[in-house]
C-alpha cells in the first residue's frame, strides 16, 4: 500500500534519473493548469514563485496579513550546504551521512541524499535573489560550523537567516503576484481539502476578515503549512502555527507519518509565569562557550554566585567527557530534564539549568564574548531583566520543530493522489532528530527544486478530468466546514479556547515530551479524548462567524490539536524504543542512555484515519540502510 | 500590578470606533505586553464581551505582524522593541495606558488594534525584488560582494515591515520602509541591472498608496524596532533623482 517510489540505481544517480523520467508539460499548455499552494513560508513561497515562473496559474494562501510573516522568518542560525568552500573535507556524501546519522536512522536514505545534492543549488539561487549572506573581506561568502558538526558548511545572514531567505522567496512571490501568475489570498485559512474521485482537487477556506467560506478548484494541491509544535501550547513556534490544514487532509485520507517525532531544543529561556504565551529560543551556538551546570544539592536556593565550585555539577561534562557541553540537541535536552526532575533545577519553579559564561569571560575577556554573543545576551536581558555577563543564564528545553508530518513518497506526494506536502508539514528528511540549520535547507529544496519537477510530472501523467467548484464534492465539503463552525459557536459553555489549549499542552508535554513511558502514554490516551469531549461541550466563543473573530480561529485549530494529540500518544506508545529526542524509559542502556531498537522499529509509522470514533490503522514503511551503517550513537 | 487601559474598539473598517476603558489586575513584571493583553482578553471574555483584536504571530520580534500605539508611541517607545517583546517590567502599578491602532490613510483599521498593511506588499510588487527565476543562478562564489556592501544590505534588509515608521510619521510616509528595501537591493551587485527602474517604480507605488512624503522629522527612525537608519532615505532619494533624470533623457 505504501509506495515510496524511490528510483532504482545508485544513490548518487537516483534524482537525476527521476528527473529524466518525469513527464513535462508543454509551455503553451501550462497556463491551463491551476495549482493551489497553502502556506507561504520557505517551502510554500518558493514553490509558488517557481511554478508561476514556469507558467502555471497559482493560488497561494496564508492566514497572516502578508506572506512575509510565515514562521520560517524566525529561524536564526543558518542554512547548510555541501559547498566545501572551506576545503575542510565537506561533500554531498558527508552532509548526507551526517543527516542520516543525526536523524538516528529513521529517515529515507534516498530523500536525504537528494536533499544534500540540492543544498548547493539553494545557495546559488538565494545569492542570485540578493539574500545578504555574511561575507568575508574579499567579498566571498562566509560560513560557520553549527550544531556540533565538524565542517563549516552553514551559510548565514547574521542571526536572521530565516528572515532573509524568506524575504528572498517572498519577493520572488510578490513579483509573480504583480504579473498576475499568482493570486495571493492573505488572511485566509484552509479549513478542508476537497477530494474528487480519489484525487485532491481543491480546498475550502475561510476569509478571516469577513468569515466568508470560499472554495477553490485546481489540478493539484500543495500543503506547505509548517509544523504542529503548538500542540504543546508552549513552544518556540509562532502563535498562529497549527495543524489544521494537514489534519483535515489526514481526515480525508492522507496518512500521518511519525507523529510523535518532535524536536526539543535545549537552549530556550525557561517558563517564568502561568500566563506565558510562548517560549524564546536562544541560539545553540551559546553552548560553544557556556558551561551547563546545576547545584549538586537538591533544592539549593542560594544565588549562583554563592554556590562554590565543588558544590556545582557540570553534568554534561561529567557524563560526556569527549563532547561535554556540545552533545547533540536531544542528549542535552534530556539531561536537563533529568536533573530538574531530580529536584536540582534552578530559577522559578525549578525548571531551568545554568548556562554559565564566567569561565569564557575569564579566558577570552568580556569584549570577545560580547562580540560573539552580544545580541543574544541583549535579547536575554530584554526578556528576563538579567545581565548574563554577571549572572549565569537560565535555560530549559522547549518544543521547537516537528519531524513528523504527512507521509509523502519520493515525489513529495501524500497517499491522496494530487496532494503534495512540503517543508516541515511533511515527515520526510530528518528522521527522529533534525540537525541544526537543516530546516531552511529542506523547505527551500522542496519548494525551489523538487516540486517544480514532480508537480508537472503529476499533471502530465494523470488524465485529469475538468473539475470546478460547481462539482457536488465542493458543496459537500463547504457544508461540512460551515456546520463545524456553527457547532463551535453553538456550544456556549464556560471555558475559553486558551484554557483548553493550555491543559492539552501540559498533558502532551508531561507524557509525550522528552521522556515517555507506556504508563504515561496510556493515561494520556484516556485524558486527551476526555478533554476533547469537554471542549465540545463546554467551550465558549464570543461573537459570530461573520466577522474577524480570533477566538473562533483558535478554536478550530485547538479542536484539531485535540485529535492530533491523541495520535501522537498512540504513535509514541507503539514505538517501544528510544530514538532521536524520544526517550522511552523502558528502552535504555544500563547507564541510562537512549537505546534504539533497529530489529523492531526500523520503519516509518504511517497512520491512517479510519473515521470518527474508530481506531487509526498503522502502516509501516520499512527503512533500509545501504550506504550509512546502522550504529548506536555515542557521545561519551 | 494593576493597570488602566484605554483601548480603541472598532467593529470593522466601516464602523466608527471609540475608546473603552478596562482594568486589568494581577499583571506580573515577567509578562510581555501581549501576554498582558491575553490576560485582559481572558477576563473580558468571561464577562461575555468580545476580546480585543490585535495582530501578532511570532512573538519574538521578527515577523512584523504586531504593533500598535501605546500612549501615542509606536511599539511603546522602548528602543528596538516590538510590542510582543516589550516587557511589563517597564510599567508600574497604577499606570494608565492608551492603546490605539496605527493611524494612516493607507492602513485602514480592520478591527480594534488590527490594520490592513497590504499597501506594503504592493510597494514590494512594484520592484522590491531581483528577477532571478529559479534555476538560472551562477555559482554563489561567482558574485563577489564587498563586505561593506553586504553589511549595509543586511542592515537595510533587517526591516520587518511592521508599519511603525508610517504610524510615527506626521505625514504617514512609508519612506523608511521603501528606502530600506531599495537600499538592500541597490547595495548589491545582483541588484544593479534593475536599480533605477526599481527605485522609480517603488516610489511611484508608495505615492499611489496614499502615503505622505518625508519632511525629515526622524520619528520613523526613533520607533523602528530594527533601528533602520534614516540615512537610507537619503540614499533612496539620490537613486530616485538619477532614475528621474535617466527616464527623462529617454
Amino acid at each position: 500500500m505504501l509506495e515510496s517510489k524511490i528510483p532504482s540505481g545508485p544513490i548518487e544517480k537516483k534524482w537525476e534519473k527521476a528527473r529524466f523520467e518525469m513527464k513535462l508539460v508543454n509551455p503553451a499548455n501550462r497556463r491551463k493548469h491551476t495549482i493551489i499552494i497553502v502556506g507561504s513560508g520557505l517551502a510554500g513561497a518558493s514553490a509558488a514563485a517557481s511554478l508561476a515562473q514556469q507558467g502555471y496559474n497559482v493560488h497561494c494562501f496564508c492566514f497572516q496579513d502578508s506572506p512575509r510573516r510565515a514562521h520560517s522568518i524566525a529561524a536564526q542560525g543558518g542554512i547548510n550546504a555541501a559547498k566545501n568552500y572551506r576545503n575542510d573535507g565537506d561533500s554531498i556524501q558527508r552532509l548526507f551521512y551526517d543527516t542520516v546519522k543525526g536523524g538516528d536512522f529513521r529517515a529515507r536514505e534516498a530523500n536525504v541524499y537528494r536533499l544534500a545534492e540540492i543544498s548547493v543549488n539553494i545557495i546559488d539561487q538565494c545569492v542570485a535573489q540578493g539574500v545578504p549572506f555574511a561575507r568575508e573581506y574579499g567579498g566571498l561568502l562566509d560560513t560557520r560550523s553549527f550544531g556540533g558538526v565538524q565542517v563549516s558548511r552553514t551559510f548565514y545572514a547574521r542571526g536572521q537567516t530565516g528572515q532573509q531567505l524568506l524575504l528572498g522567496a517572498y519577493q520572488a512571490l510578490e513579483e509573480q503576484i504583480a504579473t498576475g501568475a499568482v493570486k495571493m489570498h492573505t488572511r485566509s485559512e484552509m479549513l478542508d481539502l476537497v477530494v474528487v474521485n480519489g484525487r485532491a482537487r481543491g480546498v475550502v477556506t475561510r476569509d478571516l476578515l469577513t468569515g466568508a467560506i470560499e472554495s477553490f478548484a485546481a489540478d493539484c494541491v500543495v500543503l506547505a503549512t509548517g509544523g504542529y509544535g503548538n500542540v504543546f501550547y508552549l513552544s518556540t513556534n509562532a502563535k498562529g502555527c497549527n495543524t489544521t490544514a494537514i489534519w483535515r487532509a489526514h481526515r480525508r485520507g492522507a496518512f500521518f507519518g511519525n507523529p510523535c517525532f518532535t524536536q526539543i531544543h535545549p537552549t530556550c529561556i525557561p517558563v517564568s509565569n502561568e500566563n506565558q504565551s510562548k517560549l524564546t529560543l536562544m541560539s545553540e551556538s551559546l553552548r560553544n562557550d557556556g558551561r551547563v551546570w546545576v547545584p549538586k544539592k537538591k533544592g539549593d536556593t542560594r544565588p549562583p554566585s554563592q554556590i562554590p565550585e565543588e558544590e556545582r555539577d557540570y553534568y554534561l561534562e561529567r557524563r560526556y567527557p569527549s563532547f561535554g557541553n556540545l552533545v547533540p540537541r536531544d542528549v542535552a535536552s534530556r539531561n536537563a530534564k533529568e536533573v530538574c526532575d531530580e529536584g536540582r533545577g534552578v530559577g522559578p519553579g525549578g525548571q531551568g539549568v545554568y548556562l554559565d559564561f564566567a569561565d569564557a569571560i575569564r579566558r577570552l575577556g568580556e569584549s570577545v564574548v560580547r562580540e560573539k554573543y552580544g545580541n543574544l545576551f541583549d535579547m536575554y536581558e530584554e526578556i528576563t531583566g538579567e545581565n548574563a555577563y554577571k549572572v549565569p543564564m537560565r535555560i530549559y528545553p522547549a518544543v521547537h520543530y516537528t519531524m513528523g508530518g504527512l507521509w509523502v513518497d519520493y515525489q513529495l506526494m501524500s497517499t491522496i493522489p494530487g496532494l503534495f506536502v512540503a517543508g516541515e508539514a511533511n515527515f520526510s528528511d530528518h528522521g527522529a532528530n533534525r540537525l541544526g540549520a537543516s530546516a531552511l535547507m529542506q523547505g527551500l529544496a522542496d519548494g525551489y527544486f523538487i516540486l517544480p519537477y514532480t508537480i508537472p510530472n503529476y499533471i502530465a501523467s494523470s488524465s485529469l478530468e475538468k473539475v470546478d467548484t460547481s462539482h457536488p464534492a465542493f458543496a459537500a465539503v463547504t457544508d461540512d466546514v460551515s456546520r463545524r463552525i456553527a457547532k463551535l459557536l453553538a456550544i456556549q459553555g464556560k471555558r475559553t479556547v486558551d484554557s483548553f489549549h493550555k491543559e492539552l499542552g501540559k498533558l502532551i508535554w508531561n507524557n509525550c515530551g522528552m521522556a515517555r513511558s507506556a504508563e504515561g502514554l496510556r493515561s494520556n490516551l484516556q485524558k486527551v479524548p476526555e478533554l476533547r469531549e469537554e471542549f465540545w461541550n463546554n467551550l465558549r466563543i464570543i461573537g459570530t462567524g461573520e466577522e474577524l473573530n480570533q477566538s473562533l480561529e483558535k478554536a478550530g485549530r485547538v479542536a484539531d490539536f485535540l485529535e492530533l494529540g491523541e495520535l501522537m500518544c498512540l504513535d509514541a506508545l507503539e514505538r517501544e524504543e528510544s530514538c532521536g529526542g524520544h526517550f522511552r524509559v523502558e528502552s535504555q542502556t544500563p547507564d541510562g542512555e537512549a537505546l534504539r531498537d533497529d530489529e523492531k522499529f526500523s520503519f516509518v509509522s504511517a497512520w491512517e484515519w479510519k473515521g470518527e470514533g474508530d481506531q487509526w490503522e498503522l502502516h509501516q514503511e520499512p527503512l533500509t540502510f545501504e550506504h550509512v551503517h546502522l550504529a548506536q550513537r555515542s557521545y561519551k | 500590578m494593576n493597570l488602566t487601559l484605554k483601548i480603541w474598539r472598532q467593529q470593522d473598517t466601516k464602523s466608527s470606533g471609540k475608546f473603552v476603558s478596562y482594568q486589568v489586575q494581577g499583571v506580573t513584571p515577567d509578562m510581555s505586553f501581549l501576554e498582558m493583553l491575553d490576560l485582559l482578553n481572558e477576563n473580558i471574555q468571561a464577562k461575555g464581551e468580545a476580546p480585543v483584536a490585535f495582530d501578532h504571530d511570532c512573538r519574538e520580534g521578527i515577523c512584523g505582524m504586531c504593533g500598535f500605539l501605546i500612549n501615542g508611541v509606536a511599539h511603546g517607545g522602548h528602543r528596538g522593541t516590538t510590542v510582543c517583546q516589550l516587557s511589563m517590567r517597564f510599567f508600574k502599578d497604577g499606570d494608565s495606558l492608551t492603546l490605539e491602532p496605527w493611524r494612516a490613510k493607507a492602513f485602514p483599521v480592520l478591527r480594534d488594534l488590527a490594520v490592513d498593511r497590504s499597501a506594503f506588499d504592493r510597494i514590494i510588487q512594484a520592484g522590491g525584488f531581483i528577477t532571478a527565476p529559479t534555476g538560472v543562478a551562477p555559482d554563489a562564489r561567482a558574485i563577489l560582494v564587498p563586505k561593506e556592501a553586504a553589511d549595509r544590505a543586511m542592515d537595510a534588509a533587517a526591516c520587518i515591515g511592521c508599519g511603525a515608521c508610517v504610524a510615527a510619521c506626521p505625514n504617514a510616509a512609508a519612506m523608511l520602509f521603501t528606502a530600506a528595501k531599495i537600499t538592500h537591493l541597490n547595495s548589491l551587485p545582483q541588484g544593479q541591472p534593475q536599480r533605477y527602474e526599481r527605485t522609480a517604480d517603488m516610489v511611484a507605488a508608495m505615492s499611489a498608496e496614499l502615503f505622505g512624503s518625508c519632511t525629515n522629522h526622524g520619528e520613523c527612525e526613533a520607533v523602528c524596532p530594527k533601528k533602520i537608519p534614516i540615512e537610507f532615505i537619503g540614499r533612496m532619494n539620490r537613486d530616485l533623482l538619477h532614475a528621474t533624470l535617466h527616464r527623462r533623457g529617454e
